[in-house]
């Protein structure tokens, strides 16, 4: 026999009436239990870390070092200062770790973008205290776990066509950065930290948007992180890749360098005389 | 029997041998070049080919340059259709590029692949086979600049001008065919972005996309269709358009810059046969070998990087290759209000106009210069010697004003990479370059008219005199003035030698002889004043007089020189030249 599914088993439920009255609702009780269940067991996962508890000393000193670095634009509390710097309540310990270990974050001058910077100022305790308390803020995307950010656990061919979808259109397919409006940009993906790419999927900062968890899975997410990483570690085998911003500098290099070394080798012939 | 015993058709003893007829106005070859004249008469047309003259300059060969790198574009070509596979049906790919492994795509595109990948060899080939392809276009560009700045273009050369206008628009066909068959993300973009310009054509639009790729976009029919086009059709007209160029060449004889001897009548140079074969032929070899060179160690059209091409898919920095920048540059410049709908049907004029217009009308522009100049100056005499760019500063100043506005489109279609490269917002370098692209060809006509009327003044004073050398002298009387060093007659005589333009008196027409007006009045008004913007304050050379009279109007410093010139004035400038030849 056929299993019946919940929906067919009211229809005949109704048709047959020795039964209780209440086992009509009782049923459709039942039913939706178990489709809870089963979504609960089948939806994706977010790939959180099991946050360890924070201990409310982490989230003092943390505070203390918001206040001291932070506050002057996104307010004290850090419910934002208008005009200045937006509220990070709710945008989680993701975003602060993401905009911290790539030194985004604080900015060193006002601008339309907050540029990567190489020289982090802050040690690793010091920005998880950070993350530690904005997120006390409001619940927001944790920092994910180690396991969703290898890259070498990934399909590499399957995330290249997420990147190309999604990514590619304003990151460039050599992930080499593109331009946005008004100043604002994409940046380069390349040389960035798997837990990074991960993290600026999971919260959008700045101009990109938000990739989260049921647009595409934390194994989603994985499989572009090794798409980027694949891609670097295949590196150049044509040579150099003039930035790999495609016709552009190809157009520039043949107009300058191509055609120099033709001409001087012309210049030098005809000066050849008998 | 008689004692004779000659056959009957046998020579007798006074009879002359009789002479093999020898092709007229020849000496005898010998060797393999004999035996093919003996069958061909081929020694005539050869021996007429060897002995051409080609004078001596490195611009001349800039042409060479754009057909070395055809060739070689060729040659390689020939190489990549032996594994490129021109369709679109979908395969799994599992060559040895990892990323790519078990993703899904075209046979184009996993046939590009394999060249990179697989075939050994086919990475360089594949790179030599773009840089040559840019390089070409690029060397052809330049000999067309050069060409147009020397006015190499007049008659008897006008027909050779058109055909080089039509070779340099089908290499940019030619090419952009080419870009597209790969099947990336790059060229399907570029495809994509073609169907949407055809779309644009009012009337014929859609059914002119549906009859290229055979009904929607993409379709399986558009990459084997623009294969034929690559290596058959585009292909064989270049070469037939070439071989007309090269044989108008020979006939009509190479120009050449003035200098003393080079009359419009002569060519001073060297006969092909050895000099030029030797010095042509060996510079094909640096051609190929300075384009194998940057293709070893430039990277060039990472396909492999893009991925395939899928509809829903794109990337940043999506731009032609450089050629077909301008067009897209106008089309990122082109402000989107242009757009208008009459009676349910769209105009889009910012699309008609960036992608079915620009290249016509620059192309039309070109071909139809040499014909407008030849009106408007009236000049239809046969020019062989070659103007100095100073000396036609109208001619120029419109050049220069072309290339401008070229740039500046080409720019435009950079303006992505050049925003994040410079740090830039992209809205301020459009707008800049929307401002430009009528602003700057006006500064640069008017800034390169300036500039060839100050050079022509320049030469005037050297001719006048001498040139300035630096050295102060203090005279009796306690002045001081600078000693100019006379130039020698070999010299002068660049400087001298062209012609002083004048408009063209055509006002006093007005009228015939019975005071009666004639016809075509308000064309010969555009004409007269067209002629007046070419010619009116113009820079006339120094003539013999006025040399004579600098020469004597007994300036404190020339008579410190006199002892110098005294053995020079004897020379005539003008004889003495034409007995340099080289």
């Amino acid at each position: 026999m056929t299993p019946l599914t919940t929906t067919d088993e009211g229809r005949r439920l109704t048709r047959i009436d020795r039964r209780h009255p209440a086992a009509l609702a009782l049923l459709l009780m039942l039913g939706l239990i178990l489709a809870g269940t089963v979504f609960a067991a089948v939806a994706p996962k977010t790939a959180e870390a099991s946050a360890p508890a924070q201990s409310a000393d982490v989230v003092e000193e943390g505070r203390e070092l918001f206040v001291a670095n932070c506050a002057t634009c996104h307010g004290e509390n850090g419910l934002g200062i208008k005009d200045v710097g937006p509220s990070l309540a709710g945008v989680g310990a993701a975003s602060v770790d993401f905009q911290m270990e790539t030194g985004r974050m604080p900015m060193a001058k006002p601008g339309v973008q907050a540029p990567r910077v190489e020289d982090v100022k802050f040690s690793d305790e010091q920005i998880s205290a950070i993350a530690a308390y904005v997120a006390s803020l409001g619940a927001g995307p944790a920092i994910p776990d180690e396991e969703y950010t290898d890259g070498s656990k990934g399909d590499a061919g399957k995330g290249g066509e997420i990147f190309r979808v999604n990514c590619a259109m304003c990151h460039n397919s050599a992930g080499a950065g593109g331009a946005l409006t008004r100043g604002k940009y994409a940046p380069e993906v390349t040389g960035v930290e798997g837990k990074h790419i991960y993290e600026a999927m999971l919260t959008g900062p700045q101009s990109m948007p938000v990739f989260n968890d049921q647009n595409l899975t934390p194994e989603d997410k994985r499989d572009v992180i090794a798409y980027i990483e694949q891609q670097q570690e295949a590196g150049n085998p044509g040579g150099n890749p003039l930035g790999s911003l495609g016709p552009v500098p190809e157009g520039l290099f043949a107009w300058t360098i191509g055609i120099g070394l033709l001409i001087t080798a012309a210049v030098w012939l005809g000066k050849k005389s008998a | 029997m008689s004692t004779t015993a000659r056959p009957a058709d046998a020579l007798r003893a006074d009879d002359t041998t009789r002479r093999e007829p020898a092709s007229p106005g020849l000496k005898k070859v010998g060797g393999v070049a004999g035996w093919i004249d003996d069958r061909t008469g081929a020694a005539k047309g050869v021996g007429y080919l060897m002995k051409k003259v080609f004078p001596d300059h490195w611009s001349f060969m800039l042409g060479e340059i754009a057909m070395y790198s055809m060739i070689v574009c060729m040659l390689t070509g020939v190489f990549l259709t032996l594994w490129f596979d021109p369709t679109q049906g979908e395969v799994v790919y599992e060559g040895s590029y990892v990323p790519l492994q078990g993703v899904e795509m075209s046979r184009a595109y996993a046939s590009t692949l394999d060249i990179s990948f697989d075939v050994k060899g086919g990475l360089l080939i594949r790179q030599i086979h773009h840089w040559s392809a840019l390089l070409f276009i690029v060397a052809l560009s330049v000999h067309m600049l050069r060409v147009f700045f020397t006015g190499a273009f007049r008659k008897p050369r006008e027909i050779n001008w058109v055909i080089g206008c039509l070779l340099s628009m089908l290499a940019l066909i030619e090419g952009f065919a080419g870009y597209s068959l790969p099947d990336d993300l790059l060229s399907g973009t570029g495809l994509r972005a073609a169907q949407g310009f055809m779309l644009s054509a009012p009337v014929i639009g859609s059914y002119l996309s549906y009859a290229l790729f055979g009904g929607g976009f993409p379709g399986e029919d558009i990459i084997p269709r623009l294969y034929s086009l690559h290596i058959l059709l585009l292909p064989g007209i270049l070469i037939a358009l070439f071989t007309a160029h090269i044989v108008l060449v020979a006939v009509q004889k190479h120009t050449q810059y003035p200098g003393p001897g080079r009359t419009n009548d002569n060519v001073v140079g060297f006969p092909v046969m050895p000099v030029y074969a030797a010095k042509a032929g060996g510079f094909f070899f640096i051609v190929f070998g300075g384009i194998a060179l940057i293709s070893s160690l430039v990277q060039i059209n990472a396909v492999w990087v893009h991925g395939p091409y899928m509809p829903n898919a794109t990337t940043a920095g999506a731009q032609p290759d450089w050629y077909m920048l301008f067009p897209d540059g106008a089309l990122r410049l082109l402000p989107g209000w242009l757009e208008h709908t009459t009676f349910g049907f769209t105009w889009a004029w910012p699309v008609i106009i960036g992608s079915l217009l620009v290249i016509p009308l620059f192309y039309a522009g070109m071909i139809a210069y040499p014909f407008i100049e030849a009106w408007v100056t009236g000049d239809q005499r046969e020019h062989h010697l070659l103007d100095r760019p100073r000396n036609r500063p109208v001619r120029t100043g419109l050049g220069v004003a072309a290339f401008t506005l070229w740039a500046v489109l080409t720019f435009a279609s950079s303006n992505d990479i050049m925003a994040i490269k410079f740090d830039l917002s992209i809205n301020d370098i459009t707008n800049a370059l929307r401002v430009l692209t009528f602003v700057g060809p006006l500064i640069a006509f008017w800034a390169t008219r300036r500039i060839c009327l100050s050079l022509q003044r320049h030469d005037r004073e050297t001719v006048l005199h001498g040139r300035e050398s630096g050295m102060i002298v203090r005279g009796p009387d306690g002045d001081f003035h600078e000693v100019h060093e006379p130039l020698d007659p070999y010299e002068r005589w660049t400087l001298v030698q062209h012609e002083a333009h004048e408009p063209l008196q055509l006002e006093a027409d007005e009228v015939d002889e019975n005071g009666v007006a004639r016809k075509g009045g308000a064309k010969r008004k555009l004409r007269a004043r067209l002629s007046e913007f070419y010619y009116g304050g113009a820079v006339h050379p120094v003539t013999p007089a006025e040399l004579e009279a600098a020469h004597h109007d007994g300036h404190e410093h020339e008579a410190i020189e006199s002892a110098n010139r005294a053995d020079e004035s004897e020379v005539d400038p003008v004889r003495s030249v034409g007995a340099e030849r080289h």
